[in-house]
This record gives C-alpha cells, sequence and structure tokens, in this order.
C-alpha cells in the first residue's frame, strides 16, 4: 500500500489547526488580576487627604488585614459599595480599610465622605493615579485584602456587593 | 558673542533631537501596551484614564532610566501577560512562537518534496 505524505501533512495540520481553535474558543477571556493574589503587595507612600501625615505599606503591617480600597467622588459604582464598607467597620475589627482617593478633586473627595459617610482609617490621595498602577488597578472601584504579612488575599473588582461583603466577613474572622 | 549663539543654538538642536529620540521611543512602548479597558486598542491609541495613567508611569521609568523590558516586566508583573502585545517566550505560548517558523521550515520541505517527486516523474 502506497502511503501519501502529502495527504498525511495536510490531515494533520488540520486537525491541528482545529484543536487549537477549540482550545482558543474554550479559553476564558475575561481579562482579571487574579494573578496578583498570594503576592505581596509593592512598596508605596501616599499623602493624606486630611492632613501633611502619610502612610506606607510599613504602617499597613500593624492591622491583622487591611482593605485597601480605590475610590473617587465622580465613580458611581462607589457610591454603591459605600454602605458595605461602613457596614465592615462595625462588623469586623480586625480589618482597618485604607481609603485611596483616585484622581480626584480632594474637595469632592471631602464632600462625598461627609455625605456618605466615612469608613477608612485612613484616607490617601492619588491624583495622578500613578500609584494605583502598583497595586494593579484599572478601573476604579477595585478593593484589594491583604494581612498583616502584605499579602494579597483577594481582589475585589468593581462594587463590593453583599455576596463580596460575606467574603471578606469570612476571610478575616 | 557668535560662539555664544552657537552654543545656544547646538543646545536647541541637541535637545530636540534628543526629545524627538525619546517620544519614538515613548510611542513605541505605548503602542506594545495593551489598553485593558478599551476594545482593540493600545495604550497609543488610547485617551482612556487607564491609558493616560500608563503613559505617566512608562514616562516616569524612562526617566528613571529603565529599560523597555525593564518597563514591560513591571506591568506583566501587575496586570499579566495580557498587557503586552508580544509576549515574551515562555512555556505557555512556546507553540506561538514556535508554530510560524516550524510550518515554514515544514512548508519548504513540502514544496522541495513536490518538485523532486515531479521532476522524477517527468525523467521517468
Amino acid at each position: 500500500m502506497k502511503i501519501n505524505f502529502s495527504k498525511i501533512i495536510i490531515f494533520s495540520f488540520v486537525i491541528f489547526f482545529l484543536l487549537i481553535l477549540s482550545l482558543g474558543l474554550n479559553k476564558n477571556n475575561n481579562y482579571d488580576t487574579k494573578n496578583l493574589i498570594g503576592k505581596e503587595i509593592s512598596n508605596f507612600e501616599l499623602p493624606s487627604i486630611h492632613s501633611s501625615e502619610s502612610i506606607s505599606h510599613k504602617d499597613l503591617k500593624q492591622n491583622q488585614f487591611t482593605l485597601i480600597n480605590f475610590f473617587a467622588s465622580w465613580c458611581s459604582p462607589c457610591r454603591l459599595e459605600h454602605k458595605y464598607l461602613i457596614k465592615l467597620t462595625y462588623q469586623n475589627k480586625n480589618i482597618k480599610i485604607l481609603g485611596i482617593n483616585f484622581k480626584d478633586k480632594k474637595n469632592n473627595a471631602l464632600n462625598f465622605l461627609n455625605e456618605l459617610g466615612d469608613p477608612y482609617s485612613f484616607v490617601a490621595e492619588d491624583p495622578d493615579g500613578k500609584t494605583s498602577i502598583l497595586f494593579g488597578i484599572y478601573g476604579i472601584p477595585e478593593s484589594i485584602l491583604i494581612n498583616k504579612e502584605l499579602t494579597i488575599i483577594t481582589k475585589i473588582v468593581g462594587p463590593i456587593d453583599q455576596r463580596q461583603f460575606k467574603e471578606i466577613l469570612s476571610l478575616t474572622k | 558673542m557668535i560662539l555664544r549663539k552657537i552654543i545656544i543654538i547646538y543646545f536647541f538642536l541637541f535637545s530636540s533631537l534628543q526629545s524627538k529620540e525619546l517620544n519614538s521611543e515613548l510611542i513605541e512602548i505605548y503602542k506594545n501596551l495593551r489598553c485593558l479597558i478599551c476594545q482593540g486598542q493600545s495604550i497609543a491609541d488610547s485617551n482612556s484614564d487607564f491609558a493616560s495613567t500608563i503613559k505617566l508611569v512608562v514616562k516616569d521609568q524612562i526617566k528613571e532610566g529603565k529599560t523597555k523590558e525593564e518597563i514591560y516586566d513591571f506591568l506583566v508583573l501587575k496586570y499579566g501577560e495580557w498587557i503586552v502585545y508580544k509576549p515574551a517566550l515562555t512555556k505557555n505560548n512556546f507553540l506561538l512562537w514556535v508554530l510560524p517558523y516550524t510550518v515554514l521550515v515544514l512548508g519548504g520541505f513540502i514544496i522541495f518534496l513536490i518538485i523532486r517527486k515531479n521532476k522524477l516523474n517527468k525523467r521517468n
């Protein structure tokens, strides 16, 4: 029996490309930053929105857990999640919330906190958003839960809802 | 007086050349970075908040003397391989890099076989 090499090669190529296509179609193309979970946060230092003080990664080592929350007064989903941040401060004393005011005007941010309440143990400002890049932020609101070793436990993209609120509570018990 | 003018002209020419070089390097980096919140746009093409922040960070890192590769590595660490259009060669994307060359070599080999077969047929 004569073996037709070119037919075998063409057939193998077709099978191979179908395989690649099927793998590609089954792959989850939703972008996320889950690769940061388990990693340590980068060193940073940011000024306070209220005073001349500043906060750095070293200060967060004193907290058992820290939720770093990126927010802005112009961000409407931030308003939605704010009630959960306030509830967190009452329901869990193990957790401190660091608010990072992202690309915002100081007065607007202060008005936002006056209106909705201030759940933050410290509010820092990142007016040009450059520090947010160190945390892998690409939109707000985003929140990062870290432990006292500064390791990222979870990263929430978008506003915190009831399900994520419960998840944070269970992770910080 | 003339010498002073020459020095001033030389200074302006030199700084303009330097800034052109810096700009072209920046644009090259922006073009290889994907805007993660835009539809099919690079950082160079986008005016989104995310893109403008990334541009600021890249500019700062260039000023600090970091190389292109160091900047890409930093952003890949924070946002994953997806942020660069031209990913680095790893075991996960090995096929992506090797396949075009393999197809090229294999295609050449098939053409060689066909030509040889035709020649042999003609001789017979």
